[in-house]
């Protein structure tokens, strides 16, 4: 089950939810669970910056989970 | 000084630069070298208010001036809609930055674009420019944080609501966006502290400083195609911006790119090039737009000024229970400071459990920030880094040793949410603990801060190839600028793979039809990213010649193994192959030998650094001069150090200018003042001894070589590092930057 984590901004969406386990073996995967569990938070997700297994990702939709998998989704950012 | 050895025959060598001879030479060509036959010149009209409405425009009288070939407005340019823009630095949506391109209704800065116009001469086209008539309403300027988020204050944009908020706004105003995080109960862990720490800091706008001024040269044919040449930190993405702003194509533009004169984050966006390429196509000539340093730093950048107010709790030993902090950033004329990364920086360097955070992003009638190496770090550090050295000496713990018994490593998971993997910070610190500058006498007015700081570094998308040529030579081709000696650790990775001398491999950086997308030379990326992809490139080509080998000698490609430079047969039964010969030979093995790879990585980690820095302080007259000063730096691995070497003393010395002397000045009606390098007081070489740097190397377990980003985490601690300095020789904590002789004197005869 992949562990995923909600930025302060998302919890509005998820009723104050900070993170949960969801069972996916990919990100699109976990978006459809996500959306299915919080309707409406996936158009959100996409302008989230996220980071799987300590990696702020940029192409995060197109990954693959492990079992073990930590997903954030954080405020989007830029720069650098 | 390097803390770890390496065993590899190139990387972690000091070659001559491949580049280094056309630079000292003056051969290489930066963008505004280039020029073409036909050539028109152009120039900008820009507003001379701070906040205006713009009631007309009249262009009647320039255009009627003998060699005025063309003049564009902000009516000129497709109204665009709010998609956020991807691929550049800086947070901006279309909308706005092709309004930051020309104006339309309103100007928001001095400096604004209004028009632009393209002449026979330079000069005829700044003349023409004058004679354009602009009527104005001049609005009350807003000019800084305060002003901007008051309840009354004069609004930027009449349509700019608050994102973020716990409800949506019903009513307009400066603040563009609040980003929250936070972990943990900081309200319930106060108590579990000895002893808090709030203060408030303030930090000025800064710029960049590049020296070179932005540049540009577009030639567009009546079928709308053409060729952009010009320097920037990622031609691909400055041509997909400019495409986009003029509703075009990016295909049907070539872009090639110059030298570049440094950018440090200012040159990943777009000012000049749709201008020069519409003024181009409507004329039918070529057009050369070339900024004045005025305008580079009235139009361009800067970095954000802030507010910050931060409390921090420890318990006696020294330990962190909570942390909080309130940040607000200027994003200038436009929504887009980089305050999300301060947010998530400010206690990145620290393992603290109760931590609230909030930043607000706010308009003012200022230039639209862009990109300042590691942005929105900084001045977050300054802030963090006091309050850390002032909880230090109130419980009586070395400075050096509070952040160790704080730092985060390995498994702990930053303030932003995830988990660290393999980090160097610890390292820093105790190298900076063990360095002998640590333990150096100093004498009177003499004092000596420490501050760590900690980045971000970035992936990104890449591409690469690898030719090599019919006499063994090869060629390494990015689409990446080199602004800090990326050519040379791309050579030297490939020389490491292929086994042959470094200055038999030519690295190249491609325009934008001869290779594929490649991302921007930001975010400490480049010797990362384009690293990765120019060895997997190199090990495909490898791989290719030892399959060749083994069909020339009949025996199975695990047969043959490739040993510097050379394929070799494993049994020895054959006399091995130089990259020479399976080069003269390859139109009979199976045609040319190139390899392209594409990557879009992850494990780019984060990087951390930890700077001592002495000061002595004048009394009389304020000025503080730095005495020594040393970087312990993770970088990873360094490819090739005298660059990582540069780089850290590059971001150093931008620190402490920011730190000292760096700041926009504006009068009341929010004209600048200063803008000029005499009146904008950058470090020169006569105003700081050598810095000197200790590579750290934590080697990045997802990169081959071990690298890790350099570029930018050097500029995160001098602000925070010079502000303890200047507090140890004075017993004055100076809470507002910079710390210029007028503000150190008004310090020292306070109270």
């Amino acid at each position: 089950m992949a562990q995923v984590f909600f930025s302060n901004a998302l919890q509005g969406l998820t009723g104050g939810t900070t993170e949960m386990e969801v069972k996916a073996s990919s990100m699109r995967a976990l978006a459809r669970s996500l959306e299915e569990h919080f309707p409406g938070i996936g158009l959100q997700l996409k302008s989230a910056a996220v980071a799987i297994d300590g990696d702020i990702v940029p192409s995060a939709w197109w990954e693959t989970l492990e079992p073990d998998s930590e997903v954030h989704f954080l405020p989007a950012i830029s720069g650098g | 000084m390097t803390a770890t050895r390496t065993a590899y025959k190139w990387v972690g060598t000091r070659p001559v630069r491949h580049d280094g001879l056309d630079k000292v030479t003056g051969r290489a060509r930066f963008g505004a070298d280039f020029a073409t036959a036909g050539m028109l010149h152009g120039a900008v009209l820009r507003s001379p208010h701070a906040h205006a409405r713009i009631r007309s425009i009249d262009v009647s009288e320039a255009l009627a001036v003998s060699g005025v070939k063309a003049i564009i407005t902000g009516a000129d340019l497709p109204e665009l809609d709010d998609n956020q823009v991807e691929g550049g630095e800086g947070n901006a949506t279309y909308r706005d930055l092709s309004r930051n391109i020309l104006a339309r209704d309103k100007v928001l800065y001095e400096g604004h674009a209004v028009a632009a116009v393209a002449a026979t001469t330079l000069r005829v086209a700044e003349q023409a420019a004058q004679l354009i008539r602009v009527e104005y309403q001049v609005l009350a300027p807003v000019l800084t944080i305060e002003e901007a988020m008051a309840d009354d204050a004069p609004l930027l944009h009449d349509d700019l609501f608050t994102s973020g908020l716990d409800s949506p706004p019903k009513e307009p105003s400066n603040i563009a966006a609040r980003h929250v995080t936070s972990r943990g109960d900081p309200d319930a862990a106060w108590e579990e502290a000895d002893l808090v720490v709030e203060r408030e800091y303030f930090t000025k706008a800064v710029h960049q400083g590049y020296i070179e001024p932005h540049a540009v040269v577009a030639q567009i044919g009546e079928d709308g195609k053409g060729t952009v040449w010009g320097s920037s930190q990622g031609h691909f993405v400055i041509r997909t911006l400019t495409a986009n702003v003029l509703g075009w194509d990016p295909g049907d533009m070539k872009f090639i790119p110059a030298e570049i004169g440094g950018g440090f984050g200012g040159k990943t966006t777009i000012y000049l090039e749709p201008l020069a390429a519409l003024l181009s196509r409507r004329t039918g000539r070529p057009v050369k737009m070339v900024m004045t340093r005025h305008e580079v730093f009235r139009a361009t950048g800067p970095t954000s000024g802030t507010w910050m107010k931060v409390k921090m709790g420890a318990r006696k030993d020294g330990k962190l229970v909570a942390a909080q902090a309130w940040m607000a950033y200027e994003a200038g004329a436009f929504p887009g400071s980089p305050v999300g990364l301060g947010v998530m920086g400010i206690f990145a360097c620290y393992d603290i459990p109760n931590v609230y955070l909030e930043g607000y992003d706010v308009v003012v009638n200022k230039p639209k920030v862009a990109a300042y190496r590691a942005p929105g770090a900084p001045m977050v550090g300054f802030a963090a880094e006091s309050v850390i050295d002032e909880l230090a000496e109130q419980l009586r713990i070395d400075p050096v040793e509070i952040r160790l018994r704080n730092a985060v490593a390995e498994g702990v998971r930053a303030v932003y949410g995830p988990k660290y993997r393999k980090i160097g910070l610890v390292e820093t610190l105790e190298t900076a603990r063990d360095h002998p500058h640590y333990s150096a006498p100093l004498g009177p007015w003499q004092g000596r801060g420490v501050a760590s700081g900690w980045w971000m570094n970035y992936g990104g998308e890449t591409s690469a190839t690898v030719n090599i040529n019919s006499d063994g030579t090869a060629v390494v081709m990015s689409g990446c600028p080199d602004i800090g000696g990326s050519r040379a650790s791309l050579a030297q990775m490939a020389a490491e793979e292929l086994g042959i001398d470094v200055h038999r491999i030519e690295p190249v950086v491609a325009d934008t039809h001869s290779i594929g997308y490649n991302d921007l030379t930001g975010g400490s990326r480049v010797t990362f990213a384009v690293g990765m992809a120019v060895v997997s490139a190199a090990r495909e080509l490898i791989e290719d010649m030892c399959s060749r080998a083994a069909r020339m000698w009949d025996v199975p490609p695990e047969e043959v193994e490739w040993v510097e430079g050379r394929a070799q047969s494993v049994s020895g039964a054959f006399p091995p192959l130089t990259l020479e010969e399976l080069a003269a030979g390859s139109a009979r093995t199976g045609g040319p030998l190139s390899a392209t790879n594409t990557v879009n990585p992850r494990g780019v980690g984060v990087a951390f650094s930890t700077q001592i820095c002495d000061v002595e302080v004048d009394p009389e007259t304020g000025r503080v001069t730095i005495l020594r000063y040393t970087v312990a730096q993770d970088a990873g691995r360094a490819i090739h150090p005298d660059y990582v070497e540069g780089q850290m003393q590059g971001g150093v010395v931008q620190g402490i200018g920011w730190a000292l002397n760096e700041e926009y000045i504006f009068d009341g009606d929010g004209v600048m003042e200063n803008p000029g390098f005499l009146d904008y007081r950058m470090p020169v070489a006569s105003d700081l001894p050598m810095i000197d740097t200790v590579i750290v190397e934590v080697p990045n377990p997802e990169h081959p070589y071990g690298v890790r980003g350099v570029g930018e985490v050097g500029i995160v601690p001098p602000l925070g590092a010079v502000a303890n300095a200047v507090y140890a020789a004075t017993g004055k904590r100076i809470q507002e930057l910079p710390m210029s002789p007028v503000k150190v004197l008004e310090a020292l005869s306070s109270g």
